[in-house]
């Protein structure tokens, strides 16, 4: 994580809480900052970082010795998602550089001293989420990631490696492999760093603890010793060692062969100051009152069950087409619209259409590349959910089809209302209250970063306790379940009726607008993942939580601060008192 | 089946067309009417001669009839009021007045309407027996009268509960009517209202001082920011003016009757003579001012203060008032004790808001004073009744700890234990007046120890068969 060269002092921007819109789309044509190459027969992609020194997304900063910015991460996240959807073939990735001598120096530390915190944090978040993506395509779609590291991969650049399944180092006696944020820059390696380090490498605590301080990072036979790097490979035979550890890793694949990957256009989408709408997914601002309202259309007349038919469809398989625009609005209300602090979800549809996603993935996701692919990209979007720091709240009410996978989407929530019975007594039938059903997929296909299926955390008890419980949920799949029955089943929140729902709803939801959102934010990640701690659940929880502190000290982004002195030949100076 | 709302319940507020409403209500109504049976007057009557409101305007305010309690149609109104109200004080001061709850602020204004609401019933449940020992068909009249009313306010909390805050407020609701005075398990919520009302003379003093501390809150609450808050204590504060009446024209009667029997035998103490002696209506106004300076909470409150910035309760009067109506700078003294001396110091105003509001209240209680202290000078009398120093018996804010006597000197708590009998009824004075208290059910007659009043009610003479008991 360095960006040498510069002697003058990054400008912090004074309008420091206005960021520009950000966007997600890309496209391989359009990468500024990778190559993707992909050898087909060979089951091989190449993904190497040459990043291109003006192409910042935002100005303010040069990116230097391939240190990067969130531009650089959204088109590494394009790449992972084309790999899976578009390269059926491919089972081994090298992720290396395309620069001599310089794998990756990070995150552009003038990026971060320009930046307000909102985007540090959201620029954090989601680089992790990359990360993490990364290692769910090696664990769960046979696409294992290799880091072929040709030069110094320090802070950032490392933590990038840290995220492939083995990490081959190039010997040149100068090349190392480094976290310099502790000393050089006074924050930590926050992207998973520290703690894949010891979680994952498995490099005991006292020597992780020496390499974490030590800014010039390890080399050689040491970083093997250390365990920091799986390999050290001379200058001479690199380029074959990769390729052969490569091809042994696609060897021992669990990809299918033979697939034809599908393409994933551009997604339609309208924005306006009123919301942005997709196909299926529409979302409206109320900026008054500091919410927006998400609906997310159930399948219109169910899902193909035959899989040519699924393949066929592609990108226009409701369930994918679904989860992208989903995905994509995520994102953007999370980088764009800081201040609408309140995500409504809702679903539109027929419950019997929605279960048919599920039945493809039950029945598929085993023996089908395309179905398996849905149904972790699904995972990653609820797990995106899971750690926006947003208040969620589901409504439930008539029309709606949280059912089995989309039931989810509400089970993701702080909170969840249902209505008992229906709005306009006079037109409706009985059959029209609202009803959600559960199905197999609500325990455990689609697990958080806790490694607990959400109704697994939502009913987390002592041993059996908890076990009972979700045991008799068990038997409950499959059956239309109404408000009064959700309610004392402990599905949802709270099942008011037309009398008090609108009440209800706004008052409950004025309420939450007053309170702090920095509260609400630590109050939100503080339920939503109870029980166990997972080696992702920790990177969320611990390492982003006290990175997020770190940099809101003085000390790191006060004006004497470390990443406000570091590069300008000056010292931070530190208020020593330790708290 | 088609229910004529109207008629049932007297309002307002379009109950006919709002049915959320009228489930709600017709819920409660048979809890409420139950209550009314088992905690409301203990007497049994045919009918009463009572006021009911009908409507909001001049006419409808005020209809007299007789009618059995338990048909009394307690109704729900608001007062009228123009559209373009506007927050007067706090920060949000010169916006429109609220027609809806705020979420921010539900919590609060729940509790605040709670709080109020737990009073009314509670006072009717602190008098349910004095019926018994009424000294006139009249008086028993007026204590339905106040009653009937105090539920009627029930009713108008009630209603805002319903109205405005969804099921937990229908949950409220109902623990009004659960909750009761004296219980050992569930009591009223402020302590002054789990005391039964034991006799005539303490009602006559609850109806004038802790009644009077009803109509200062209600006053805060009618500047609310919040519109129905406000419109339905405007018009409550119509029907407390006619139980401060009672209380008021009570203590007159009482103390023209205790002149009378001076005059006639010679003597102050005209115990002896079915009377109630001037310096036991003293001790009597002593406790009753004193215990209802403490409902108006600790002189500093930072709640207080909130509520005020966040226009949910104003000063009384606000509107009138000629300042900035948000006292972020302005100060305010207060009395207190320090270092065992009497003294005086300055806080910001805006903590000093229910200390505003008691000095309102105790500016008002000294016009009581003042008109029996004239009927004292009129039968030729030099003793005069006063109110205590602030600080007397108090057990609520600055002076808690320490021991002040009426007059508003520091002593210690020796010194309080032997006047204390000197100061607020003793047991000895209250077993009098209980023995005083035989009821007279025959029009026209009244009790020994009180005078009839000057005028009857709405026009009927004093022998006017004001009730029909069963
Ligand atoms: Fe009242
Ligand atoms: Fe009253």
């Amino acid at each position: 994580m360095t960006d040498a060269g510069t002697t003058t002092q990054a400008q912090p921007s004074s309008g420091a809480e206005t960021t520009p819109a950000v966007d997600f789309d890309r496209e391989p044509g359009s990468y500024k900052h990778w190559k993707l190459d992909v050898d087909d027969a060979a089951g091989l992609a190449y993904v190497r970082l040459d990043i291109a020194e003006d192409g910042g997304i935002v100005p303010g900063y040069e990116l230097k010795m391939n240190s990067y910015d969130l531009g650089v991460d959204i088109e590494l996240y394009d790449i992972t998602q084309r790999l899976r959807f578009s390269h059926p073939n491919v089972r081994a990735v090298v992720l290396t550089s395309g620069k001599d001598k310089n794998f990756c120096a990070g995150a552009n530390i003038r990026m971060l001293a320009q930046s307000p915190h909102s985007w540090k944090v959201n620029f954090c978040k989601f680089t992790n989420e990359t990360r993490n993506g990364i290692e769910d395509a090696t664990a769960h779609s046979g696409q294992t990631w290799i880091a072929a590291v040709n030069g110094t991969a320090a802070g950032g650049g490392y933590e990038m490696a840290l995220a492939c399944d083995q990490i081959l180092l190039i010997d040149d006696n100068s090349s190392t492999v480094a976290l310099p944020e502790v000393p050089l820059l006074g924050v930590l390696p926050g992207t998973g760093g520290l703690t894949r380090v010891t979680d994952k490498r498995r490099v005991r605590k006292d020597r992780a603890d020496v390499f974490a301080t030590k800014s010039e990072g390890i080399r050689g036979k040491q970083a093997v010793e250390w365990k920091l790097v799986d390999e050290v490979i001379p200058k001479r035979t690199w380029d074959e060692t990769v390729r052969e550890r490569a091809e042994a890793a696609a060897a021992a694949s669990s990809r299918p062969t033979g697939g034809t990957g599908i393409e994933l256009p551009p997604l339609q989408r309208t924005e306006s100051v009123e919301g942005i709408d997709y196909q299926h997914v529409h979302a409206t601002f109320d900026r008054d009152r500091g919410l927006v309202e998400i609906t997310v259309d159930g399948p219109d007349g169910g899902v193909p069950e035959s899989l040519e038919r699924v393949h066929e469809l592609g990108a226009q398989f409701w369930p994918l087409a679904m989860t992208r625009e989903l995905d994509d609005l995520i994102l953007r209300l999370r980088a764009n619209e800081l201040e609408l602090g309140t995500w409504i979800i809702r679903t539109r549809g027929d419950v019997e259409d929605a279960l048919a996603m599920e039945r493809v993935i039950e029945t598929h996701s085993k023996d089908d590349w395309l179905v398996n692919e849905v149904r972790h990209y699904f995972k990653r979007v609820l797990k995106r959910l899971d750690v926006t720091s947003r208040s969620l709240i589901a409504l439930i009410a008539p029309g709606s089809c949280f059912a089995g996978a989309l039931l989810e989407l509400a089970l993701a929530c702080d909170r969840q209302y249902m209505l008992d019975g229906t709005l306009d007594e006079d037109d409706s039938e009985q059959g029209d209250e609202a009803q959600i059903m559960l199905s197999e997929s609500n325990f455990g296909t689609f697990p958080m970063s806790n490694g607990l299926s959400r109704l697994g955390s939502r009913f987390y008890g002592p041993g059996a306790d908890g076990d009972d419980h979700i045991a008799k949920m068990r038997q409950e799949t499959g059956r239309r379940i109404q408000a009064v029955e959700a309610m004392e089943m402990g599905l949802v929140t709270d099942a008011p009726d037309d009398i008090d729902w609108d009440d209800e709803v706004r008052i409950m939801l004025e309420e939450r607008a007053s309170l702090s959102p920095d509260a609400l934010t630590g109050m939100e990640a503080n339920h939503r993942f109870v029980g166990p701690e997972t080696m992702e659940s920790r990177i969320f929880s611990r390492l982003t939580a006290w990175q997020n502190w770190i940099f809101v000290r003085p000390n790191a982004s006060g004006p004497d601060g470390a990443l406000r002195k570091y590069g300008t030949g000056r010292k931070a100076e530190f208020d020593r008192r330790r708290v | 089946m088609s229910i004529d709302y109207s008629e049932k319940i007297p309002n307002n507020v379009d109950l006919a067309g709002d049915r959320k409403l009228q489930r709600a209500l017709e819920s409660w109504q048979p809890n409420f009417l139950n209550w009314w049976v088992t905690m409301g007057p203990a007497v049994p009557t045919q009918d009463v001669y009572l006021r009911t409101a009908v409507d909001v305007g001049k006419e409808g305010w005020a209809q007299f009839g007789h009618v059995a309690m338990e048909e009394y149609r307690w109704g729900v109104f608001l007062a009228e009021r123009g559209d373009d109200r506007r927050i007067a004080f706090g920060e949000q001061k010169g916006e429109p007045v609220w027609q809806q709850v705020p979420g921010e602020y539900r919590a609060d204004l729940q509790r605040l309407i709670v709080i109020q609401g737990d009073t009314e019933p509670a006072s009717v449940e602190q008098q349910r027996r004095l019926g018994e020992t009424a000294p006139s068909l009249y008086d028993l009249r007026n204590l339905f009268q106040v009653n009937v009313e105090e539920g009627r306010h029930l009713w108008a909390m009630v209603y805002l509960l319903h109205a405005y805050f969804g099921r937990n407020g229908r949950e409220e609701a109902e623990a009004l009517l659960q909750r009761n005075s004296g219980d050992l398990d569930s009591p009223r919520i402020l302590g002054a209202f789990n005391e039964e009302t034991p006799d005539w003379l303490s009602f006559f003093m609850f109806t004038y001082f802790t009644d009077r501390d009803g109509k200062y809150q209600l006053g805060t609450l009618k500047e609310s920011a919040f519109d129905p808050l406000s419109r339905t204590c405007e018009f409550m504060l119509k029907e407390e003016a006619h139980h401060m009446f009672v209380g008021t024209t009570g203590i007159d009667r009482v103390i023209t009757r205790t002149c009378e029997l001076m005059r006639e035998h010679d003597t102050t103490d005209i115990a002896p003579h079915g009377g109630i002696a001037l310096n036991v209506i003293q001790k009597y106004i002593n406790f009753h001012y004193s215990v209802s300076l403490d409902l108006f909470g600790s002189e500093q409150s930072t709640n207080a203060a909130n509520y005020f910035t966040a226009g949910l309760k104003g000063r009384w009067q606000e509107e009138r008032r000629r300042d900035d109506h948000l006292l972020t700078e302005a100060g305010f003294s207060i009395d207190l004790v320090r270092d065992g001396q009497m003294t005086q110091d300055e806080v910001p105003a805006l903590l000093a808001l229910n200390l505003d509001l008691r000095n309102e209240y105790v500016k008002d209680c000294q016009s009581g004073l003042k008109r029996w202290n004239k009927i004292l000078e009129k039968h030729g009398f030099d003793e005069r009744v006063y109110l205590p120093h602030v600080g007397f018996n108090r057990h609520v804010g600055l002076f808690r700890e320490h021991q002040v006597t009426p007059k508003g000197d520091l002593i210690s708590a020796d010194v309080w234990a032997q006047k204390v009998d000197d100061w607020l009824p003793s047991e000895a004075d209250k077993t009098h007046v209980q023995s005083l208290m035989r009821p007279v059910y025959e029009a026209g007659k009244i009790a020994g120890w009180i005078a009839p009043p000057s005028n009857g009610i709405n026009g009927k003479p004093f022998d006017y068969e004001y009730v029909h008991l069963a």
